[in-house]
């Protein structure tokens, strides 16, 4: 009888515990992200005047001339980020894992490196890179028959520019996090398929590829939230190109110009909360058919 | 960016049972729109004197100033010169090449009620639209801070740009109207002769091509290429015919027999597509420069910083004419401006000093560009003449392109140059005409005016 006590008790201290870490992640949570969410709801149903306007703003958006190319560019930019990220990552995660054992710790770190930079610097690295006149790698650039930075970065290319940009600041980090969960699983497993005749191939493909399931949903969930919500890159390649790139490219720059051209906070926020929809039914597809949630 | 995370918890019947609550809000919501959507906070694009009325004035109180860092000398000069006053100095970009910094920052700051800057330079034309909307309220009106005999010692039209309902909202700091310069050491070498008409420049242009290849004579990837060539050509493509009311044209001969020049001189490769600030022009066409129209800050800025051509080498002459037409007309590339906020809380030491930056001759005469008050003007073309960079004396070019610039082009409450540059430019880098881009770029002027609460005509 104590005893059980005893155990309950423990039970509740580790609880409060739990709370309390999660209390200090919950009140950030609230303050940047739910409440400022909240707050844009509120704005994108709501006119200047303070009158509720139903879905006024969202078919008054939907109605403007960038709306269409700006989901039309993310749309592509996201099919090719994706793919390359999922490929690319699990890819350089398993031969890391599995064949270069001997320079893995090198890797990691020189994959890990471009992630460390703050992204501005990132893209302004990137600048540089395809500028052909400037870039180290110009006589690749010239071999391509560019050379102007004017023509590398024309809007057909933009989508593939984005995406290779994205990739290089944003792989490494997922690329440690990947190698990281195929540590978890257990050697003798691996040893098992091994004895039973199964190559490095057939383990990736039965064995760690679908044990890093979740992994991989969770990366493209925030992968996609992040690649529809693009706004530094296009921004600033823009602005470098002295305004070759449109600036409303991505949804999110037109919202910035809704908010801070027009002066229409209200429109802005409602292509804001197209995002967030965008975002969370996304989430929701991958939560559902990858079972990332279930804890058996 | 937002994090999402949901917890779907995957039960058919809950699902259902939420998504019947989510269809019921949402047609609540639609059910319950009673007001109209979609409206700015703006009272739309008005001409009409937005209301003013002045903060609570405390003669001591500190002044806030964004400058760029061009201007910062200046103002600092100024400082010096009036150790009294109690600046808080701050460089921001200017809004150079159509940046929206300012109106974001003093947006949020209406938002919050506070904050905003007391003096103000911009290199945006179009930010004094802005302003000066019923709604934003920005600007202050300056008649009865700056006497009327400085605001008459202003160069012809200078401060048209400034002026809404008869009242003044800026004082313009320098203007930009566009010259042709030339490399005279160059075109002596050659043995051209100086074009004095659009016709001349083409026909220069051709033969500079035959027997002189690689050398250039203009360049259109330039965002402000529109202000350069159309201005000029008195194109119908920017103007505000009544308020709220753009006419935009580009299919007016005033436009096609512009782009039908240039297209003829880039096919000849004696017009660049590139822009003059790029990496790459200033690497390898720099040198070849033997004629650019552009404005009276490509001089210090572009031919001696960016270019580097050694002096006695570039020299100004009068705008091209169109032989045929009864006037010249030029254009105009920016043109800086000083706007004090209708929030100051020192309007009197806010206007000394934006009148200081643009009419003493201690700070514009030095300035890299063209003095907007006459009397600045007339001291800086000296001093141009003692720095001794151009060949020969800008002073009869300069203050004729000045008083020339066609009123025809107006300023809007958007960029000309945004549009260019994401519209026509990439499609010139790839090969296309300008001819062929007129009724695309017609549609791109179109779409952003009415965007902008424009009637487009």
């Amino acid at each position: 009888m104590s005893g059980r006590k005893a155990r309950r008790a423990r039970g509740t201290l580790r609880a409060r515990h739990g709370y309390a870490f999660v209390a200090a992640y919950l009140l950030l949570l609230l303050a940047f992200g739910v409440l400022p969410a909240g707050y844009a709801i509120y704005l994108a149903l709501t006119n200047s005047a303070g009158q509720l306007v139903g879905l006024g703003n969202f078919t008054a958006v939907a109605g403007d001339f960038r709306f269409g190319p700006a989901f039309a560019h993310i749309g592509v930019y996201l099919a090719i980020w994706l793919v390359v990220l999922v490929a690319g990552v699990v890819g350089l995660a398993l031969a890391l894992h599995g064949r270069m054992r001997r320079t893995t710790a090198v890797m990691r770190f020189l994959y890990y490196l471009p992630g460390a930079l703050a992204g501005v610097a990132s893209v302004l690295v990137w600048l540089f890179m395809l500028d052909p006149t400037v870039s180290p790698v110009g006589w690749l650039l010239n071999w391509l028959g560019y050379t102007s930075f004017a023509q590398v970065i024309v809007p057909g290319h933009l989508p593939v520019v984005l995406a290779v940009i994205a990739f290089w600041t944003g792989a490494g980090g997922w690329i440690v996090i990947m190698y990281g969960a195929l540590n978890n699983i257990p050697d003798d497993l691996l040893e098992a398929a091994r004895i039973d005749g199964a190559g490095p191939l057939a383990i990736a493909r039965r064995i760690q590829i679908p044990m890093l399931r979740k992994w991989i949903a969770y990366m493209v969930i925030l992968a996609f939230a992040t690649g529809s919500q693009l706004f530094v890159e296009p921004q600033l390649v823009g602005e470098a190109s002295l305004g070759a790139v449109s600036n409303s490219w991505s949804p999110n720059q037109l919202a910035y110009l809704y908010a801070f051209q027009a002066n229409d906070f209200h429109s802005a926020a409602a292509l804001s909360v197209d995002l967030l929809v965008l975002g969370l039914v996304c989430a929701a597809v991958i939560v559902t058919r990858s079972g990332l949630f279930n804890l058996e | 960016m937002i994090h999402i995370r949901t917890t779907l918890v995957p039960h058919a019947a809950r699902r259902r049972r939420l998504a019947a609550a989510a269809a019921l809000a949402a047609a609540a919501l639609v059910l319950a729109a009673c007001g109209k959507a979609g409206t700015p906070a703006t009272g739309g694009t008005s001409s009409s004197a937005p209301s003013f009325k002045p903060a609570t004035q405390n003669s001591s109180a500190p002044l806030t100033v964004w400058v760029d860092s061009t201007r910062l000398p200046g103002v600092q000069a100024y400082q010096k010169a009036h150790p009294g006053v109690k600046l808080n100095i701050v460089t921001y970009n200017g809004d150079a090449n159509g940046s929206n910094y300012l109106q974001t920052k003093v947006e949020l700051y209406d938002r919050a009620g506070s904050g905003w800057p007391d003096v103000v330079f911009t290199e945006n034309v179009n930010d004094i639209t802005w302003a000066t909307e019923p709604g934003i309220d920005f600007a202050a009106p300056l008649n009865g801070y700056v006497p009327a005999a400085t605001l008459a010692g202003f160069a012809t039209n200078a401060l048209s740009p400034c002026t809404f309902g008869g009242k003044v909202y800026c004082l313009r700091n320098d203007l930009a109207q566009d010259v042709l310069w030339y490399n005279k050491k160059l075109m002596n070498s050659f043995g051209y002769q100086v074009p004095a008409t659009w016709q001349q420049y083409q026909a220069l242009g051709e033969k500079v091509a035959a027997q002189h290849p690689g050398y250039i004579i203009g360049t259109v990837g330039d965002a402000w290429a529109p202000e350069v060539y159309f201005w000029a050509s008195q194109c119908p493509a920017n103007q505000v015919t009544a308020p709220s009311t753009l006419t935009v044209n580009t299919a007016s001969p005033d436009c096609t027999r512009m782009a039908s020049l240039l297209d003829t001189l880039i096919k000849d490769k004696a017009v660049s597509t590139d822009t003059v600030f790029s990496a790459g022009f200033a690497k390898n066409t720099a040198s070849k420069v033997l004629m650019l129209v552009g404005p009276s800050w490509y001089g210090q800025t572009l031919f001696n910083a960016v270019f580097k051509t050694p002096a006695g080498q570039i020299a100004a002459a009068p705008p091209l004419a169109w032989a045929g037409d009864s006037a010249t007309y030029t254009g105009d590339v920016g043109g800086g401006a000083w706007i004090v906020s209708a929030h100051s809380a020192n309007l009197k030491a806010a206007t000394a000093l934006a009148t200081w930056m643009t009419t003493s001759n201690a700070y514009q005469a030095t300035a890299g560009t063209y003095p907007a008050y006459k009397a600045a003007a007339a001291a800086w073309l000296a001093n141009q003449a003692r720095t001794g960079y151009f060949a020969d004396n800008v002073a009869p070019a300069f203050t004729e392109a000045a008083g020339m610039v066609w009123p025809g082009w107006s300023a809007t409450k958007f960029s000309q140059e945004a549009i260019w540059a994401a519209t026509v430019v990439p499609a010139l880098t790839q090969g296309k005409t300008i001819t062929s881009m007129l009724g695309a770029w017609q549609t791109a002027i179109r779409d952003q005016a009415q965007a902008l609460g424009y009637t487009v005509k």
